[in-house]
């Protein structure tokens, strides 16, 4: 079976005062229909680059990819037109972001905005569209959806918007969903709640979703598999039960230890936190032939600071970019 | 100690915010250059009338002698008064008067701003309602009757200009005010025990100055302008030169003697122009948003 | 473990917030962001208040600094009333509670150099020498974590992580018996959070502080707490010690909550008894008579929605405010 989505070598390269910088550095991968996959990490190692990559929404003039290719359905992207692309935004492959309160428009009603995505996208009458406005409002569980397809986004609470932010993306039934930190900046009992509702749309819609997250805790709720991303580069890649059960890169590893986590029975003991000390390099020293984590791993020996690693694989599902995997 | 920060980071070297300012603003050409000219022009305002030496009330030759000629380099007016020692004592008059009025509206407009927006409440409501009642006001108007009124003297005319031109300094004061009031550094200072006094002038007002910097800048811009516009209507002191008085004094032969008018007036035009792409600088200097670009 | 005397005893605590809704010519109507609320914490020990946005936990916070106004109760700190001083008394009594705060950028004068951030207090509180005062800056900044060079450097130059130290050594300098955090990793990167965590226990092992840890991420309250107050809409619906607490949690919300937050122990994930609260909490200015959860809570039943139900102890030092418990 072909994948959905099929990323070779992807290279993405960032204009900056000090130079030409990689901040997504021969990345590949694969996203299979309906399945979720995660990028996990801190800031500023890629995460977002990758997903704006894929939507051909790099910044002007300042971000551009560089080489490699980005299959979707047997379609090149990195070499589709500007108008292709726009086709494909919204209708095969939507986007939601961190940040609700910005992410609509505050001058048009939730409605407006939904049958705006309908019309242009589907071609769908005024009244065709608004009528399956209100259908998507229900499907994000909006209660009482015809009353509030008027409400302008500033009537509506944080996690609503962020459903409204899904119904929008949703429109079309796209066959990818990308979610940029879609929880981060809403209440635990109301990312439960969106949680909630994007699986229970992939298995009613069969979307892919590749969802971006500093959060181990949102990944092991909602992926099947995860990419580790690491200053532009991938650090770990394999099924999550398996990453989670036994990490092959030390910043997996602290990555997954060094948040306090709430266990199915607490004891007294509570140890010290596993530290990765420092913090990610910036972009001047992206790209280099060395494994950049070396500078905050306790693990590292001479050989990481002086070639990049290659991947080690374990198993059929794992595979960590580490001089060092055997031994983590 | 165990939790030593990285090893690895290398240390910054310290770096002040005005060193950083200071770096910007010497790569914006056109501020350099106006200031540059700034300074030619200010040198010429203090040394030039004791280095000339001509007295620019004193008829020294047959008016009307155009630019150049009989061995004056700008020429004399319908007087017979040499143009360029009238040029270089004006200048002293229309900088010294700029910078004092804009001193005056900083003084004035800080003070305002700062109390009605550290206080909020009623002190903000009178304040406001104050500051509004001066911005209405027909500025030029106004400061004619003060001028008519009081006499025109050159510390009324810088009165005059001064107290029309502060508002925009208190909007300005407060609304940043209004804004890092609100900050947590500014709550982390009351909450270690500042005093009212050393929170609204030690903490807040340094991180208010850039704006307020760079409207005094273009202030000062403005009330040579000002003066030049009142002395053009004769409301100036008859005794003092200033670049604004020349012309004015000069108008009637505006058409037999032009450059008896463009001169001063190209020198307001320059002096002007070179405070706004200072100014500008000082804008792009020392606002941390654009620094980035 | 139990000391009879608790370091601050915060009782009957309001807080409210004139707002005026539907135009200029409205009626003024109140909005109590911390309602009633009482709470001690012990010496040496660490209280969290968890809650979601909303629930009027920083609020508490702030009151209890004087820092936002209080309009009732009292929050004694030792035998001091900290919401009834005024003047010099109270300038003096801010040295002996300090704040750590969330946002490590907005936190720092950008205009002062971290040496001096760290002495700003001092220099407030004019007890001390001069020549001590440089001293104790070097040793806030040992404590901490910092190089003594870095004194010289401005807040712009440091990671966020860095600069959350200079603000808990900011917080330290004065010597406080009591230490407010809010969300003070919630800003940060996650693996960056761990260095500050670990820093901010450490330090209440060797300075004998006491915290009161305002946070809203369960897994980093339960990795910091000793006793645990949980805010719903301005009020504690359950205050308990950590462990019965996560453990046998007794409040509707506060299993909800729990159950709410994802989580990498495969047991946990397992057990899968998710309660999922639906829609979203009352309008606050116009609260409905009863429990303010019951209209998002899967046990309601008739009386909730009508008598509002008090905080009451059912177990030693375990108090729910709900009536089916």
């Amino acid at each position: 079976m072909s994948a959905l989505l099929s990323v070779q070598n992807l290279r993405i390269e960032l204009t900056t005062r000090d130079g030409v910088a990689p901040v997504i550095d021969d990345l590949s991968f694969t996203l299979d229909a309906g399945e979720v996959l995660s990028f996990v990490g801190e800031s500023g190692c890629g995460k977002s680059m990758t997903a704006l990559g894929i939507m051909g929404l790099l910044p002007d003039r300042i971000g551009r990819i560089a080489g490699g290719q980005i299959m979707f359905d047997g379609e090149d992207l990195t070499k589709a037109s500007e108008k292709r692309l726009r086709e494909i935004r919204g209708n095969d492959i939507s986007m939601i972001f961190q940040e609700p309160m910005t992410s609509l428009n505050p001058v048009y009603t939730v409605g407006e905005q939904i049958a705006e995505v309908l019309r242009a996208h589907q071609g769908l009458s005024k009244r065709a569209a608004w009528a399956q406005a209100a259908e998507l409002l229900d499907a994000v569980r909006i209660p009482n959806p015809r009353g509030r397809i008027d409400d302008y986004p500033f009537q509506m609470s944080g996690g609503q918007r962020q459903r409204v932010m899904i119904a929008i993306a949703l429109a079309c039934k796209p066959k990818i969903l990308i979610a940029d930190e879609p929880t981060t900046a809403l209440d635990v009992t109301v990312q439960a709640q969106i949680f909630d509702l994007l699986r229970d749309l992939r298995r009613d819609t069969g979307t892919a979703i590749i969802m971006i997250t500093h959060d181990m805790g949102a990944v092991a709720e909602m992926a099947e598999r995860m990419i580790v991303m690491y200053a532009g580069r991938r650090a770990e890649e394999g099924r999550v039960d398996t990453i989670l059960e036994h990490p092959r890169h030390p910043y997996t590893r602290g990555l997954v230890s060094c948040v306090p986590h709430i266990t199915d029975h607490l004891t007294e003991a509570r140890d010290v936190l596993t530290e990765v000390p420092g913090i990610v390099p910036s972009l001047r020293d992206f790209g280099q032939d060395q494994c950049l984590f070396a500078a905050r791993c306790t693990m590292a020996e001479d050989r990481c600071r002086a070639q990049r690693p290659s991947a080690v694989a374990f198993g059929t599902d794992q595979r960590a970019d580490c001089w060092r995997a055997e031994d983590v | 100690m165990t939790d030593q920060t990285n090893p690895q980071e290398t240390t910054p070297t310290a770096r002040s915010p005005f060193s950083e300012a200071l770096e910007m603003f010497l790569r914006n050409y056109a501020a350099v250059a106006g200031l540059a000219i700034l300074i030619l022009i200010a040198l010429a305002a203090v040394f030039g009338p004791g280095l000339y030496g001509t007295d620019p009330f004193d008829m020294v030759w047959a008016p009307f002698s155009p630019p150049g000629a009989d061995g004056f380099l700008l020429g004399t007016d319908y007087l017979g008064r040499d143009l360029m020692a009238a040029l270089l004592h004006g200048a002293r008059v229309s900088i010294v008067i700029g910078l004092a009025a804009a001193f005056m509206s900083v003084v004035i407009g800080v003070s305002i701003g700062a109390l009605a927006g550290y206080y909020g409440g009623l002190i903000e409501e009178v304040l406001m309602r104050i500051t509004e009642f001066f911005q209405v006001l027909p500025t030029l108007l106004f400061s004619m009757v003060i001028v008519a009124l009081f006499g025109a003297s050159l510390p009324m005319i810088t009165f005059a200009i001064g107290i029309v031109s502060w508002t925009a300094v208190a909007r300005i004061t407060r609304s940043e005010f209004l804004r890092i009031r609100e900050l947590e550094y500014v709550t982390a200072s009351r909450a270690s025990g500042a005093s009212n006094g050393k929170l609204m002038f030690s903490v807040i007002l340094p991180n208010a100055l850039p704006p307020i910097i760079v409207q005094a800048a273009l202030m000062v811009g403005s009330a040579i302008l000002f003066e030049a516009g009142l002395s053009f209507l004769g409301l100036t002191d008859p005794n003092v030169v200033s670049w604004g008085q020349i012309i004015g004094s000069n108008r009637q032969y505006i058409l037999d003697a032009s450059y008896t008018v463009t001169i001063p007036g190209l020198a307001i035009f320059v002096t002007v122009l070179c405070i706004s792409l200072v100014g500008d600088g000082l804008n792009d200097a020392l606002n941390p948003k654009l620094r980035q670009r | 473990m139990m000391t009879p005397d608790p370091l601050l005893r915060v009782q009957n605590l309001s807080v409210r917030f004139a707002v005026r809704r539907g135009g200029f010519m409205a009626a003024k109507s109140w909005l109590y962001a911390v309602d009633d609320v009482s709470f001690s914490v012990r010496r040496g020990e660490t209280l969290a208040i968890v809650g979601e946005s909303g629930s009027g936990k920083t609020t508490t916070a702030l009151a209890v600094a004087r820092l936002v106004a209080a309009s009732a109760g009292s929050a004694h700190l030792g035998d001091t009333d900290l919401l009834a001083l005024e003047g010099e008394a109270l300038r003096q009594a801010r040295a002996r509670l300090q704040f750590i705060f969330q946002d490590p950028y907005s936190s720092l004068n950008p205009r002062l150099r971290a040496g001096a951030i760290v002495r700003e207090p001092l220099d407030s509180q004019d007890n001390t020498a001069a020549g001590d005062r440089q001293g104790t800056v070097d040793r806030l900044f040992q404590a901490v974590g910092l190089r003594p060079e870095q004194q010289a450097l401005f807040p712009h130059q440091f990671s966020g992580g860095q600069r959350q130290r200079i603000g808990i050594a900011r917080a330290l300098a004065t010597q406080p018996e009591l230490v407010i955090c809010d969300e003070p990793v919630s800003a940060l990167d996650v693996a960056v959070q761990a260095q500050i965590l670990n820093l901010l226990r450490r330090l209440q092992g060797e300075f004998g502080l006491t915290y009161l840890f305002i946070s809203h991420d369960l897994g980093v309250v339960q990795h910091m707490c000793d006793s645990v107050a949980v805010m719903y809409m301005g009020r504690i619906v359950e205050h308990a010690d950590r462990l019965p607490l996560f453990n046998t949690p007794r409040h509707p919300y506060t299993v909800a909550l729990l159950s709410a937050v994802p989580s990498v122990d495969k047991a946990r994930r397992a057990r899968a008894q998710r309660v999922l609260i639906p829609g979203d909490p009352p309008d606050p200015v116009n609260l409905p008579p009863g429990c303010r959860f019951a209209n998002r809570c899967p046990l309601a039943e008739a009386r909730c929605s009508q008598s509002e139900p008090p905080l009451r102890e059912i177990a030693p030092g375990h108090k729910v405010a709900c009536h089916l418990v």
